[in-house]
């Protein structure tokens, strides 16, 4: 299953990148779960990355964020289906930090290669599987040109 | 009295599916453990062999972090709402 996302908000999350280069963006994505599982992105929320230690290659979403974010969400008839960060002059792929931090399972992790201050590629990873056993996989992005 | 606990994505598929469930507490730590007691498969989403929180488990009583209200023995009234989050995390 795909990971449906309109082609402005895919957009605007890799300029949040290119914005933040040559430190990591973060941001949360809201939208729907239809009855097969299958994720629609509505919303790409930018994110405060409280990493201000080590900004270039660590990020961290404050949950008082995520609380925000979720109630909104729920009040809207939504749901965080997932996350996006960028790697800047990093390949577009989930690192073993990546994998070690990542909590919410279902749910789809963006990352995006900034190289030298320019978004080159996104992709798309759904966490799987339960906390003890958990792993990442490749996830297709079918992005929406209305 | 009866509150909301609001359930995330991750957790949903051990609380029947919802999304906001209402449990009986005077308190947080009262309504973590009614919470499991309902739904017995989030003990060991939500706490460790210990009985602990996992660390990457956070709890908000409304707006405010319970790590810096009186944790689990902070009291809660009618009209407010217990959000659990994961953490967010990661890096290259």
């Amino acid at each position: 299953m795909a990971l449906k996302i309109p082609i402005e908000l895919y957009n605007q999350l890799r300029q949040h990148g290119e914005a933040t280069y040559p430190h990591e963006c973060c941001g949360a994505l809201v939208g729907e779960f239809d009855e097969a599982g299958e994720k629609t992105v509505k919303a790409a929320v930018q994110c405060g990355n409280t990493r201000t230690d080590s900004l270039a290659n660590r990020y961290h979403i404050s949950p008082s964020e995520l609380v925000r974010i979720q109630r909104e969400a729920l009040l809207a008839g939504q749901d965080i289906v997932g996350f996006y960060h960028s790697h800047p002059d990093h390949p577009a792929r989930w690192s073993a930090t990546d994998l070690a931090e990542a909590h919410w399972t279902g749910c789809s992790y963006l990352i995006t290669c900034v190289e030298k201050g320019r978004a080159v590629l996104t992709n798309s990873f759904l966490l799987l599987d339960q906390e003890d056993a958990k792993n990442f996989e490749d996830e297709p992005l079918e992005i929406v040109v209305d | 009295m009866s509150i909301k606990v609001l359930i995330p994505t991750p957790l949903r598929p051990y609380a029947g599916k919802q999304s906001v469930i209402e449990v009986s507490a005077q308190t947080v730590g009262e309504a973590l453990s009614d919470l499991v007691t309902k739904y017995p498969d989030l003990r060991k989403h939500l706490f460790s062999e210990d009985g602990k929180l996992r660390s990457f488990v956070n709890v908000y009583l409304n707006d405010e972090d319970i790590r810096y209200l009186s944790k689990d023995t902070t009291p809660v009234k009618e009209t407010d709402t217990i959000t659990t989050v994961p953490s967010v995390a990661g890096g290259r």
